[in-house]
């Protein structure tokens, strides 16, 4: 009896230990070739990265220059589209953990809205296609903003609605007590409540925003000099980075990685800073 | 509430009477603001199947439903079909869940049962911030580091150690390009991995911990606690969360574009070049001439939008599942 149920007990340390080992390879495995790129987009990119990349513009094969022009674009769409999309979303959010927490129609804008959050960000660059760039006939930075836009909406709404839903329903209660009429309760208690939380929503969407291509690549073009004027193609990095990686020029390359490394730069410091937020709102 | 308020026996003056009428109204004007915008949303959404779809009937005249079976991909004469790019999406994105759902559901458990302490915050945190980090950085990664280290010294070894073997031949075969199928589905694995590990730890943190360790004390292992009590109640949250990251899969364009080799053709093995739909569309939208191929295009990106749709559906609704069971709210 005893040998009997030593054999099932050693079978069983040994499949457990077994799966340890297993789910240890995975994490190494997987955490190795996240650090093979960070590190060689570090490496490649700083060896790239130098004071013209900030001050000269996109240079024609076999040149010196920078990015200047492709930076400029890129923070424009991005500012255009945030400064649209928040209050969009943070109304649109607001009704849903609000006004229309329980009702049906809140739960169908609510799957909509997760669907368009992870809707592949190339159909929102045809979606603007059609309805801006083939209607004016011309690519333009405004058309890249509004397909930004759409994209900065439903993040916005998620961690709206998130947070909104974290306050807690005392302090509605109590401002309902004093009087207070519910758009006041929501403009002066709760958003207040949610607002380190709010603005990390909106961290989180210029961060999602600031590396995507697709869109852009369909809606704006792109320009090789400085240009301010938004009605006509323009300048942006992750398009530059597309180009240029996509030629045959060693320089062009470089200018590739350098771009990629400003944008993961800024992608992680904006998570990063959303996070620190989103903690110190915690405690 | 404002009836009393505005109750005559309480001499309320006329300014405050009036302060409260305007509170009203303007109340009345928020709630249908915050409700257009919310309406905004789901307008948008139709908004984008409708544009989408427009755009594509030129094409879809032209081809009617041979743009599903054919392989044709011919701007000179307008003959259009999708077979090939609509195969080089399931295809890669197939094969990149087959690798990165092992790993990102291994690299789950090891971050909730197995990881010292100490260590589960900064690893989750760092695998969280990997997850956010924009496509294109994969793509050109892949491009320039990946493509041609494999080109020069994996691919000749695995095509000359399948050679002889009867399948696997076909699967390896042909010229060390680098760049193609199996290297697009790599770094699309690679991208996804931090996206699913973060998804399922969220989903395994919502077992409760008495669950655990009720198994635990009755002598189970790790590794039978992990199958019989984590993965059941978390089951349809781990499908959910796969499933989104099969959304994000199938409409990647940037990690994909780079290394996929835009060839309008099917082959059996995983070496040679391909194309997806949403490759397809990057490389060729902005260069396309004539009312048919540009519209040709459009009608790929309408199949896109309906595969993921059905995909990112079903995710949502299994994620919605599994938070009613765990008494949370919804979303």
């Amino acid at each position: 009896m005893i040998t009997i149920n030593k054999r099932i007990y050693n079978g069983r340390m040994r499949s457990n230990a077994l799966f340890l080992v297993m789910s240890t390879l995975a994490a190494v495995f997987g955490l190795i070739w996240l650090a093979l790129i960070l590190s060689s987009l570090f490496y490649n990119g700083f060896s790239g990265i130098s004071l013209k990349v900030f001050t000269e513009m996109t240079p024609p094969p076999g040149q010196d220059g920078g990015l200047a022009n492709a930076i400029f674009g890129s923070v424009v769409m991005s500012l255009i589209a945030v400064g649209a999309g928040t209050p969009v979303g943070l109304l649109a959010g607001t009704y849903l953990a609000e006004y229309g927490r329980y009702s049906r129609v809140s739960d169908v804008v609510r799957f909509i809205n997760d669907i368009l959050l992870s809707a592949p960000s190339i159909l929102i660059g045809l979606f603007i296609y059609v309805v801006v760039v083939a209607t004016t006939h011309t690519f333009s930075g405004w058309a890249g903003a509004a397909a930004l836009t759409v994209i900065v909406i439903p993040v916005v709404v998620r961690t709206t609605e998130n947070m909104l839903l974290l306050v807690p329903n005392g302090l509605r209660e109590a401002a309902a007590a004093l009087g207070a009429p519910r758009s006041k309760i929501i403009t002066l208690v709760t958003w207040r409540a949610a607002r380190a939380g709010i603005v990390t929503g909106i961290l989180l969407a210029v961060a999602r925003i600031s590396g995507e291509t697709a869109p852009l690549l369909l809606t704006v073009l792109s320009n090789q000099f400085w240009s301010t004027h938004l009605g006509g193609p323009i300048a942006s990095l992750p398009v530059m980075i597309y180009n240029f990686a996509m030629s045959p020029y060693e320089d062009w390359h470089k200018l590739a990685w350098a771009g990629a490394l400003l944008i993961t730069i800024a992608v992680l410091s904006l998570s990063i800073v959303a996070r620190l937020l989103e903690s110190s709102k915690k405690q | 509430m404002v009836d009393i308020a505005l109750n005559r026996a309480m001499s309320v003056s006329d300014i405050k009477e009036k302060a409260v009428k305007r509170g009203g109204a303007g109340d009345a004007r928020f709630r249908a603001i915050s409700f257009a915008a919310a309406a905004l949303i789901v307008i948008l959404f139709v908004g984008m199947m409708a544009a989408i779809a427009g755009g594509a009937f030129v094409s879809i005249q032209a081809s009617g439903w041979s743009f599903l079976t054919s392989q044709a991909w011919n701007p000179v004469t307008d003959k259009f079909g999708a077979l090939a790019s609509i195969y080089g999406t399931l295809i890669t994105s197939f094969l990149a869940m087959a690798l990165a759902v092992p790993v990102g559901i291994g690299i789950a458990i090891f971050l909730t049962e197995i990881c010292p302490l100490p260590l589960r915050r900064p690893i989750g945190i760092a695998i969280e911030l990997l997850a956010g980090i924009p496509s294109i950085v994969y793509g050109i990664w892949g491009l320039f580091t990946f493509a041609p280290y494999f080109q020069e010294h994996v691919q000749p070894w695995i095509v000359d150690a399948c050679a002889d073997i009867p399948i696997l031949q076909d699967i390896f075969a042909g010229p060390p390009y680098g760049i193609g199928i199996f290297t697009a589905s790599f770094i699309l694995a690679i991208m996804i991995i931090p996206f699913i590990s973060a998804v399922t730890r969220d989903v395994f943190d919502t077992v409760p911990g008495q669950l655990k360790e009720s198994a635990y004390a009755l002598g189970c292992t790790t590794s039978e606690v992990v199958w019989n009590v984590v993965l059941p109640f978390s089951r349809t949250g781990v499908v959910g969360g796969a499933m989104l990251a099969l959304g994000r899969a199938l409409g990647e364009t940037m990690a994909v574009t780079f290394v996929i080799g835009n060839s309008h053709r099917i082959h059996g093995s995983v070496f040679s070049p391909g194309t997806t739909i949403s490759a397809t569309i990057a490389n060729e939208f902005t260069e396309s001439v004539g009312d048919i191929y540009h519209s040709a295009l459009i009608e790929e990106g309408l199949i896109l939008f309906f595969i993921s749709f059905v995909v990112l559906a079903c995710a949502q609704i299994m994620l919605r599942i599994l938070h009613k069971r765990a008494g949370g709210v919804s979303g």
